[in-house]
């Protein structure tokens, strides 16, 4: 990239920047010339919105593990699993693997990104534990992850779609698919209310990286 | 400091950390990052919107035949069952069929619609025209979409139900199960072709 001869963020500046079309505007413009977007130079709810969504996230995902996700009717009876209820019963059978990655994306991913994500908003009021990179990698995995965790969802469709052979086996989706569906929505939405901007602007106040021109790549 | 209007047509402030550049020239098929966090900021290709829309269209055709045509069926002594796109949302009943309805939208409805915009938006561009009527809206919309248009993660899940399934009975592929893997691939490919900066810049007018 082409650099000037100090980066300064758009802040310092007194511009603000557009996060959609990366246009710059002098601060206290309302809406971007170029693409129409509202501008904020920071999001002074940024964090409220997250943990607002966060908190209702949560509230969807404990419900979503307590519930059975599908139930199935076979000839020998009917059999409700949980989340982490079927897992265990994969790997009763012997099934390591399929167990392992169903309690991967249905239970390690959620709660790790509640987990992140409160640490992002903690560590923008509270002062950092970690560099500012880090934190910025962390969010961008949670960014990209969330709306793959729609896939339980997906399946349990799939599943219920599919297996409806008259007498010998059914399946339906249990109450659990509805909840982990919002959750999923609701980590979504508190992911995209986080402003990463906030990342950058230690307490320090924002700091430049300091040879911009080492670090192009 | 201070910027004249048409000097700052020339900067480009990072979306993800907020530092200010000089908008290099980027030549098609390299990318410009941000030097702090890395961010993509610049990366045209040559004809990459004729090959958006092209792309655009095929993912519309595939949603719309998979929508309709049965994907997977499953075999158990001697009864068989198939489903389609549509036969999965109605899965969901009753307490549920919130879900139904939320399962049209992600796979079928909002990734339409975004598509739809794009073409709408590019297509003008491709040909020197001026824009379309309302484009910047347009893309802004298709823009806030993104997320939330996830056909291509329910190709994947149809993946993940097979590998469930194959246990317990024979499994066949429907006519659209080929769909989704093609969809797969074009879905990440044209992520790559997408340059939003340069499809900001000539909206500009």
């Amino acid at each position: 990239m082409d650099l000037p001869e100090r980066v300064k963020t758009a802040r310092e500046q007194g511009l603000v920047g557009c996060t959609r079309c990366t246009r710059p505007s002098p601060a206290g413009t309302p809406h971007c010339p170029r693409c129409g977007s509202r501008l904020q130079s920071r999001d002074a709810m940024s964090l409220q919105k997250v943990w607002a969504w966060w908190l209702v996230g949560l509230g969807c995902y404990i419900p979503a593990n307590v519930y059975p996700m599908l139930e199935t009717r076979t000839l020998v009876g009917t059999q409700s699993d949980t989340i982490v209820g079927g897992a265990v019963d994969l790997a009763r059978h012997g099934n390591w693997g399929v167990a392992m990655i169903i309690l991967v994306a249905s239970v390690l991913i959620p709660v790790g990104k509640f987990v992140v994500l409160a640490g992002l908003a903690i560590g923008v009021r509270h002062g950092p534990q970690i560099s500012e990179a880090w934190r910025h990698r962390l969010y961008e995995v949670v960014e990209y992850i969330g709306r793959w965790s729609m896939i339980d969802v997906f399946v349990v469709a799939i599943l219920s779609a599919l297996v409806q052979l008259q007498a010998l086996a059914t399946i339906t989706p249990g109450r659990a698919s509805l909840f982990f569906a919002l959750s999923v929505i609701f980590t979504m939405l508190s992911a995209q209310s986080f402003d990463s901007r906030l990342i950058w602007d230690s307490a320090k106040g924002a700091r430049p990286a300091r040879n911009p021109k080492e670090r192009i790549a | 400091m201070h910027h004249a209007p048409d000097d700052l047509d020339n900067l480009i402030v990072c979306p993800t950390c907020d530092l200010v550049y000089r908008a290099p020239a980027v030549a098609a098929r390299e990318r410009a990052y941000c030097a702090r966090c890395h961010t993509v900021l610049i990366a045209p290709r040559r004809k990459a919107g004729k090959q958006l829309i092209a792309l655009a269209l095929t993912v519309l055709i595939l949603i719309a035949a998979a929508t309709v045509f049965p994907f997977l069926a499953i075999g158990a002594g001697g009864v068989r069952h198939e489903a389609s796109v549509l036969d999965t949302a109605f899965a969901f009943s009753g307490l549920l069929s919130v879900l139904a309805v939320a399962v049209l939208l992600f796979i079928v409805i909002i990734p339409a619609l975004r598509l739809i915009l794009l073409i709408y938006v590019l297509a003008p561009i491709i040909r020197d025209r001026p824009p379309a009527p309302r484009a910047k809206a347009a893309f802004r919309l298709s823009e806030a979409l993104v997320p939330w248009s996830m056909a291509e993660i329910f190709a994947l899940g149809c993946a993940v139900a097979l590998v469930k399934l194959s246990d317990l009975a024979e499994v066949f592929f429907g006519p659209a199960a080929w769909l989704f893997a093609a969809l797969v691939v074009i879905v990440v490919a044209s992520d790559r072709l997408m340059c939003r900066y340069s499809i900001w810049t000539s909206l500009k007018e």
